[in-house]
């Protein structure tokens, strides 16, 4: 294959249509008789309840019905269990699911107690004021400290909060420990937020009673998924349920649910009424009904042998899992696994506790519970350093695991069931990269000692990380030229803006010798492709990509022979260019692609035994395990010592995500992601009360950053390729986002010198409002 | 998230909308610029169930001025258009620096000053330059009208002393005087979000460069805007000091009682009120001619 | 209460449409469901995130925070009528497209309509006061980095242009 498109900047296949406002989006499709539907949801973290009344409500002009718990009989069950925990050792798993509609408990705000369908939106909201619900509120389990001893049960057949229990180890911290010239113990918090699209979620159900037919819209990343699992609840066949998941507005993980309470009862309302159906959530709805990632608590410990290396650490942390757990284990593995960083850690003793509270549920979000981890490491080599008197930078070179140790075992289990094992990588280039890109030594050495006498405080930062992606279990896509010399690809996973109909154009464009353009994909429709997992880990690129690469050499396999067999040459004398196969040397003599395809599906002639008609393939693709990407971020930070306000002054990210197929998509990953971590850093809070409200459930309150908050930044790569798939690529949707919490927390205490008075920023977020708390509390002391 | 029904009237006149306000009482609102009024229809917080419509009512917007007189600033005034009227700017200057803390673009492009001020939130700036530069709100209802200073019309959260009845018709801001500088200045979490706290500070020296009058009123640190000229008392008849300012900055942070909320607690607004008020009366002051 | 609806009339991108409508329904909801004009989208409907930012009478609006039956009478724009007739994109559609400014596309049509408002009016801008003029547009996919970018481009091709 020659490169003409794999790796270059292509500019991308879908733009026109969003660009026009062509693009259709779920909430776009338009049915003659559709009905409009709202939920009513639980005003209160916990509670009973006693009586539902819908009789005025059902009175009220225009609404059709309304339903509760009761009227789904049979149908009503616990969601399945997402993600089942991972085999280990002496782990303790308490698997409890959402329902589609709340039964006898309500068990956290925004919760569905009841569903209006009527003729507008406008009327369905009108309707749930009409219904009245009695309740018997109960305290409500809001901190996830207090869940574990509290007498209030989130689930009270459990007889505790605890959802889990899981301890990894490797080595020996306590003998490390004993040996160590330093050890250095903190509590740390880090609260992720909510990935809020500026899509909300939605569905739209439309039931064919001729045809014994669904047809879903939703806004998902794992369509497949949710056709298999919406067939089985539906009594129906798996090709008697089409799931669409059209254009999405942005997922970044919560779009990923089995299933979204709404997504079971639309398809079931709309068959009981026999008309079409939607649903879209409003803004409000999103803060409670789509998924979160939320806080944990760390007490963790890092041995230290005097030269700063790191002999060992020793983690006991605690994770909110919200009022369910359909995700299983996977954001406290995440963080678990990823807090060991690009770093030689050879003792490692990591145990966490998962616990239910009465607040939204928690499911992973761009980053799943990395930057937990790489906030609690980061932090602690930074306390290491002041304690050692080595520079940050130093000490976390001294830890890089050498290029030659790879593949390097972490030997605890990762969230894919896998050993925790790092393909391949090497670390330094990028840490010195990243120090050059930001001037790290100019900048301590003149230009911080410069601002400093003018009385400005500016403090400079920089935070490795790693990034497990591209997991399995497997992709496939299906790869076909047509008769009119367009190649048609389809695979099974879901798209919310990351260029999948380009790279994945790219691959197949440089394979088959067609035009980028001239490669139309399909994603997220399940009749178009119906085996496949879904958009998440960072691994559409690295899985589903792979999948389209073997397909389309497939299709150019079969293409070649064809034509050999056409022109009566070997296909060692065959091109394949432009869009058709010619003979090399006599360029004259060709076959269009279209043509050639035409002639694999003959109307007279046999298909011969082994053989098949059509220029057509489907692969599948499953890594025996995660792809790891790596990266240093470091940035340069102005705060304003009286206001605590700060202004990012330069941001630098470089990183390695092995090959890459489009490095101005993958530029627009990374930006997108720092954007996130900055919101996550020190704008983005949910604040809740001690009844579990939410007190800024709007957007102008909770604060994603705007054009003004996120500062340009420079990026630059090195490329180690992977040697778990023939591309070598990475996945690197994540990347952006993971290491902003510590970076942020080294540059304001630098800035504003904090050591010094001993502040120590041992939380994310921050705000200038906590910077101020925090720094008066230590003048008080 | 869609507003409740209600019955839309277009008001055809003002007299018209006051008529229809006399009719319906606390039931019905103006509808304005809508950039407060509808996102709260939006969550069903505001549920009239009338609607009177006053953006036709050309006669309530624009600034109308005559030398040395006061100006005068009709109700349905955009901010937009407030921000493209560069002798108002000159006239007003705090206007200059607080329209920009005012939301977007595109909000600025429908908001009304009174709108603004009727609507009365107290993270808002406009009313605290309204308290700082002394301006009389004209208030009209179908019997007749009246005038009441900005200091004595917002009365609490989200409350002022337009009557069921009544509609703010016109602001009226004292002419500019000589040898005057102003400042206003906020700190808010990203631009165009309410403000944690805010100052507005107008400084008048005399020939000799002493502070004549000192105005200082706040946002976002009360129930209302708060008036703390008084806090400033020290300074007047005094030639510019930093040491001078810093006993204001306490006398400040003394008098206000801020309620904080999910960005900020009661404490760091009391600080950064302190710091705001420093920054904005010197820079008042250095904008009046004089050392800051 | 009686349905109450009320007859407007309107231009959109050039094409006058009459209906009647009830009091309540929101301007975005309007043009989305009843004219089918899709392209401007809702993210949030409190005026925040800026995705249904259409022009009214040339100047940006929120479309979620007005009436429809407001629009009486009025000369609106929305993305769908920005490129030419021949298909041809607008400078500050193609500048998106050449600088990977859109990735889920959401956020997209309320820039556009923001963007080419501010451009003509500062076909100079400085970056910053092209990210003054973005802040009231939020998109959570791109760091904002290359919509940046884009929109300094399309101002060098507004300006080129005779
Ligand atoms: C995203 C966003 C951010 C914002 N940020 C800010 C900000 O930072 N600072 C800020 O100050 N504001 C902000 N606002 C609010 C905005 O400034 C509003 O425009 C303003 O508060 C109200 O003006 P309006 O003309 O839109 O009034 P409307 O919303 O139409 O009306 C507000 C209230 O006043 C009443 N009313 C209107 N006119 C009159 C009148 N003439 N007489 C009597 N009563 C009247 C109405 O009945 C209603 O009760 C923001 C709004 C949004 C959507
Ligand atoms: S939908 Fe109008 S601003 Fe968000
Ligand atoms: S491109 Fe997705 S929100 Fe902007």
């Amino acid at each position: 294959m020659t490169t003409r498109f794999f790796g270059a900047p292509v500019k991308r296949n879908e733009d026109r249509k969003l660009l026009t406002g062509q693009a259709l989006f779920v909430d776009d499709v338009e049915l003659p008789g559709m009905l409009h539907i709202a939920f009513l949801r639980s005003q209160v973290a916990h509670a009973r309840i006693r009586r539902i009344d819908v009789s005025r409500a059902l009175a009220r002009p225009g609404v059709t019905a309304v339903y509760t718990a009761a009227d789904l009989g049979e149908y009503w069950k616990a969601g399945p269990l997402l993600v089942p925990p991972p085999p280990i050792e002496g782990s303790i798993f308490n698997a409890r699911t959402q329902v589609p509609l709340a039964k006898d408990k309500v068990r956290h705000v925004g919760e569905p107690l009841a569903v209006v369908v009527a003729d507008s939106r406008y009327i369905a909201e009108d309707a749930l004021d009409d219904i009245e619900v009695d309740l018997e509120i109960l305290p409500a389990v809001v901190d996830c400290e207090d869940a574990l001893n509290s007498a209030t049960h989130v689930h009270d057949d459990l007889g505790s909060n605890m959802a889990a229990h899981v301890r990894q180890s490797k080595g020996d911290y306590r003998r490390a420990a004993a040996n160590a010239h330093l050890i250095l113990k903190r509590r740390f918090l880090y609260e992720h937020g909510i990935s809020s699209p500026i899509e909300t979620r939605g569905v739209v159900a439309l039931w064919n009673a001729r045809g014994q037919h669904m047809t879903i819209w939703d806004t998902t990343q794992a369509p497949v998924f949710v056709r298999n699992g919406l067939a089985a609840m539906l009594g129906l066949g798996e090709r008697q349920v089409r799931v669409i998941a059209p254009f999405v507005g942005g997922g970044f993980g919560p779009k990923i649910m089995m299933f979204y309470p709404e997504e079971v009862v639309l398809p079931w309302i709309s068959m009981r009424l026999n008309r079409p159906v939607k649903w879209i959530e409003d803004r409000l709805e999103h803060f409670f009904a789509t998924t979160h990632e939320r806080g944990q608590i760390h007490d963790a410990e890092i041995a230290l042998a005097a030269d700063g290396r790191i002999l060992g650490i020793k983690d006991v942390f605690m994770h909110d899992t919200g009022a369910y757990d359909p995700y299983g284990l996977t954001v406290p593995i995440n963080s678990q696994c990823t807090l060991l960083g690009p770093y030689v850690v050879p003792n490692y003793d990591s145990t966490f506790t998962a616990l239910f509270t009465n607040l939204p549920i928690v499911t992973p979000y761009r980053g799943a519970g990395r930057q937990h981890g790489v906030f609690v490491m980061e932090r602690l080599l930074d306390l290491a350093a002041h304690a050692l008197k080595v520079d940050p930078a130093e000490i976390r070179r001294r830890n890089l695991i050498p290029p030659d140790a790879f593949p390097y075992s972490n030997e605890i289990i990762f969230q894919d069931f896998q050993p925790l094992e790092y393909d391949s990588g090497n670390y330094e280039p990028v840490l010195d990269k990243a120090l050059e890109l930001i001037g790290y030594d100019h900048f301590i050495r003149d230009e911080q000692p410069r601002l400093r006498a003018e009385g400005r405080c500016v403090g400079i930062a920089v935070a490795c990380y790693v990034e497990g992606t591209g997991i399995g279990p497997y992709e496939g896509a299906k790869v076909q030229i047509q008769a009119n010399g367009k190649v048609n690809v389809a695979t099974g996973i879901g798209t919310q803006g990351q260029g999948h109909f380009t790279s994945f154009a790219q691959i197949v464009a440089d394979e088959l010798g067609v035009d980028v353009t001239d490669v139309d994909i399909v994603t997220g429709d399940t009749d178009q492709f119906s085996w496949g997992a879904g958009t998440f880990a960072s691994r559409g690129a690295v899985v589903a990509g792979t999948a389209v690469s073997e397909a389309s050499r497939a299709v150019r396999k079969k293409a070649l022979k064809l034509a050999s067999d056409v022109f009566e040459c070997s296909e060692d004398d065959l091109v394949l260019a432009d869009g058709k196969v010619s003979i090399t040397g006599i360029s004259q003599k060709f076959i269009r692609l279209g043509d050639l395809a035409q002639r694999a599906n003959p109307m007279r002639g046999a298909v011969s035994p082994g053989t098949e008609p059509g220029l057509e393939s489907t692969q599948y693709f499953g890594p025996p395990m995660g792809a790891t990407a790596n990266g240093v971020h470091a940035a340069i930070i102005e705060v304003d010592p009286q206001t605590f306000d700060l202004k990012i002054l330069k941001y630098v990210v470089v990183h390695d995500c092995g090959t890459v197929i489009n490095p101005m998509i993958l530029a627009g990953q990374i930006h997108g992601g720092v954007a996130q971590g900055i919101g996550n850093a020190f704008y983005e809070k949910l604040s809740f009360d001690e009844q579990g409200q939410l007190l800024n459930a709007s957007l102008a309150d909770y604060l994603l950053p705007t054009a003004l908050e996120v500062p340009r930044m420079e990026l630059d790569h090195t490329t180690t390729p992977s040697p778990l798939n023939p591309l070598g690529i990475k996945g690197a949707g994540e990347a952006g986002a993971i290491p902003v919490g510590p970076l942020f927390a080294q540059a304001i205490e630098d800035a504003l010198d904090l050591k010094r008075n001993e502040v120590e920023l041992l939380e994310i977020p921050l705000s200038p409002s906590r910077l101020f708390e925090l720094t008066r509390m230590a003048r008080v002391r | 998230m869609k507003p409740a029904p209600f019955k839309y009237i277009a008001a055809s006149s003002l007299d018209h909308a006051l008529a229809l306000k006399a009719e319906h009482g606390d039931e019905a609102r103006f509808l304005a610029g809508g950039q407060s009024l509808i996102p709260a229809m939006n969550f069903r917080l505001a549920r009239p169930s009338v609607l009177i419509d006053i953006n036709g009512l050309g006669e309530l917007a624009g600034v109308e001025r005559s030398e040395g007189a006061e100006i005068r600033v009709g109700a349905l005034t955009r901010y937009r258009s407030l921000e493209s009227d560069s002798r108002f700017l000159t006239d007003c200057p705090l206007f200059a620096d607080a329209l920009p803390h005012i939301a977007h673009p595109q909000i600025r492009n429908r908001g009304t000053i009174g709108g603004n001020l009727s609507h009365a939130d107290p993270a808002s700036e406009l009313p605290a330059v309204a308290v700082a530069m002394q301006a009389r709100m004209r208030i009209k209802s179908a019997k007749g009208g009246r005038e009441v200073a900005a200091s004595e019309f917002f009365q609490g959260l989200l409350t002022t002393d337009i009557r069921s009845d009544e509609m703010l018709v016109e602001i009226a801001f004292p002419a500019p005087r000589a040898r005057t500088g102003t400042c206003f200045m906020e700190v808010a979490r990203r631009r165009g979000d309410f403000a944690l706290a805010g100052v507005a500070a107008v400084v008048t020296t005399d020939a000799k460069g002493r502070c004549s009058q000192l105005r200082l009123a706040l946002c976002g640190v009360g129930e209302t805007a708060v008036d703390a000229s008084t806090a400033a008392a020290s300074l007047i008849g005094q030639p510019w000091a930093s040491e001078a300012i810093e006993t204001v900055v306490s006398e400040v942070q003394a008098m206000i009682d801020p309620p904080g909320n999910v960005h900020a607690s009661p404490d760091y607004q009391r600080h950064i009120a302190g710091v705001l008020a420093q920054r904005a009366i010197t820079a008042a002051y250095s904008r009046a001619g004089h050392a800051g | 209460m009686q349905v109450e609806r009320h007859d407007i009339e309107l231009s959109v991108n050039g094409t006058i449409y009459r209906r009647a409508v009830e009091s309540r329904i929101l301007l975005s909801d309007f043009l989305r469901h009843d004219l089918e004009l899709a392209g401007t989208h809702v993210g949030c409907e409190h005026g925040v995130c800026g995705a249904c930012t259409i022009l009214l009478d040339g100047a940006p609006i929120r479309s979620c925070l007005m009436l429809a039956v407001q629009a009486n009478g009025h000369e609106l724009s929305t993305v769908e009528g920005l490129a030419g007739r021949d298909g041809e994109l607008h400078p500050v559609q193609q500048a998106m497209h050449d600088h990977h400014g859109l990735q889920c596309g959401y956020c997209t049509p309320g820039i556009l309509m923001t963007m080419t408002a501010f451009l003509k009016q500062n076909s100079e801008p400085s970056e910053h006061e092209v990210r003054e003029a973005l802040s009231g547009n939020l998109c959570r996919c791109t760091g904002y980095q290359n919509v940046v970018d884009a929109m300094l481009a399309a101002a060098q091709t507004i300006r080129a242009a005779p």
